[in-house]
């Protein structure tokens, strides 16, 4: 049976290539699998990794201590109704307690991580290097750092020397985005090179594996 | 009720997460505890509901006869498929409503039938599909590769610069050059651009990133922000 499911994945490997020569029904049936399965993933994902020790195993194995958790439970339920168009409203109850949380969990995590570490981490003696090199390294991280800064400042006009500095920011932010850009390549041409490992390995075996 | 309690359960759920974290204590802290273990399941229902919505909408396709609803067919198959060996057998190390499916694991090459599915279909499907992104980053990377401004150029460069400098191609082009000239190799050009150049880069978007968040946030608990409660 391993050997019919190399098979199948190149089955449905060929279909998705395919789409280099241009759309056509293999590509289209690998697609439609490909998002029917990872629906059906997720859900048992959430059924045996979320909702099973969380809620179902709590309330089973110890109700007295765990029957809190029947409100979470229906607001849960609340949530599903919300395919029901005549009492959707209902769902707007589960949805504010999750949007909530989320601005509460996500300010405090956001400040914490995103704005004060970042300030900190950058608020150092550029003079503190090993060598002309990572003393000039240090500067670079500062500027581009206060100048990326200033170009996302956007209730004022960016011209005059405001314009001039924001304008720094930019060169910074492209060479940032270059940078996120080869990478993002190599990973993907490392994710083609494993599908032609597969190909050329486990299925025709040309190459070691 | 129905717009005002929703706001009211905003804004608690909201500050109380905030303020649990300046006191850690009762009942700050065990309040924030139970609003946190609510959200796990309640988030649980919601990838449930966003399976249901799919299921209802490749329904619909198929019902009314819509356009590619031939298509909608094989995702409600590989959907249903998925879930139904899920459920019989379990997946992983959670056994289903047969158990572990001892005899059809040992067929399968001990693995489940969700398992040999995900592995061989799934795992396949979903790299090949990542992939195929390199073709088209190529094409991304012509379009770039052309520009004309300045700053266009400066990203091209920065990105060759990167990926020769991280290939072994970069280290072959620039190895014949003498220690003194160290800085100049490309793998330590790369380096450079990565821990300096980029870092500043990343981290100016990383703080305007935050305090857009930050902002939406405060607007959101205040009730301010409430295009989540939808219509009416």
């Amino acid at each position: 049976m391993e050997r019919i499911g190399i098979w199948i994945g190149v089955f449905f490997t060929f279909c998705i290539f395919s789409f280099l020569y241009k759309d056509n029904p293999f590509y289209k049936v690998a697609e439609q699998v490909f998002v029917g399965l990872s629906a059906g993933y997720w859900f048992m994902y959430t059924v045996f990794s979320i909702l099973k020790p969380n809620l179902y195993v709590p309330l089973t194995t110890d109700f007295r201590a765990n029957w809190i958790l029947i409100i979470p439970a229906i607001l849960g339920f609340m949530m599903l109704v919300r395919l029901i168009p005549k009492i959707d409203w209902l769902s707007r109850f589960p949805i504010s307690l999750m949007i909530g949380t989320t601005a509460g969990v996500s300010l405090i995590r956001f400040l914490q991580s995103d704005v004060i570490n970042q300030l900190s981490a950058t608020m150092i003696n550029p003079f503190k290097g090993s060598g002309i090199i990572e003393i000039f390294g240090n500067f670079l991280l500062i500027i581009g750092t206060f100048t990326g800064v200033i170009y996302f400042y956007f209730s004022k006009k960016h011209e005059g020397v405001f314009g001039g500095i924001a304008k720094i920011g930019v060169i910074f932010l492209m060479i940032s985005f270059g940078s996120a850009f080869g990478y993002t390549t190599m990973a993907r041409i490392s994710l083609l090179i494993g599908r032609l490992q597969f190909l050329l390995g486990d299925w025709l075996h040309i190459i070691a594996q | 009720m129905k717009n005002k309690l929703p706001l009211l359960i905003t804004f608690m759920a909201g500050i109380i997460v905030i303020v649990s974290d300046f006191i850690p204590h009762r009942p700050f802290g065990t309040i924030s505890g139970t609003i946190e273990e609510w959200f796990l399941i309640i988030s649980g229902f919601a990838i449930i509901l966003g399976n249901l919505s799919l299921f209802k909408v490749n329904l619909n396709k198929i019902q009314f006869k819509m356009e590619n609803w031939q298509y909608s067919i094989v995702t409600l198959f590989s959907f249903i498929l998925m879930v139904v060996l899920g459920v019989l057998w379990g997946m992983e190390t959670n056994a289903g409503f047969l158990g572990h499916g001892e005899s059809i694991s040992s067929f399968l090459g001990d693995k489940k039938p969700f398992d040999y599915l995900f592995d061989n279909v799934y795992q396949n499907l979903s790299a090949t599909m990542f992939s195929l992104l390199a073709f088209f980053i190529a094409s991304a990377a012509y379009r770039a590769f052309i520009g004309r401004t300045f700053e266009s150029k400066l990203l091209v460069v920065s990105a060759i610069l990167v990926m020769l400098g991280r290939t072994t191609l970069g280290t072959y082009l620039t190895g014949w050059l003498p220690n003194s000239l160290d800085f100049l190799h490309l793998p330590n050009i790369a380096s450079f651009i990565m821990k300096y150049p980029n870092t500043a880069g990343q981290r100016a978007i990383m703080i305007g990133a935050g305090l857009g968040i930050i902002g939406s946030s405060i607007r959101i608990i205040l009730g301010i922000e409430r295009s989540y409660l939808g219509g009416n």
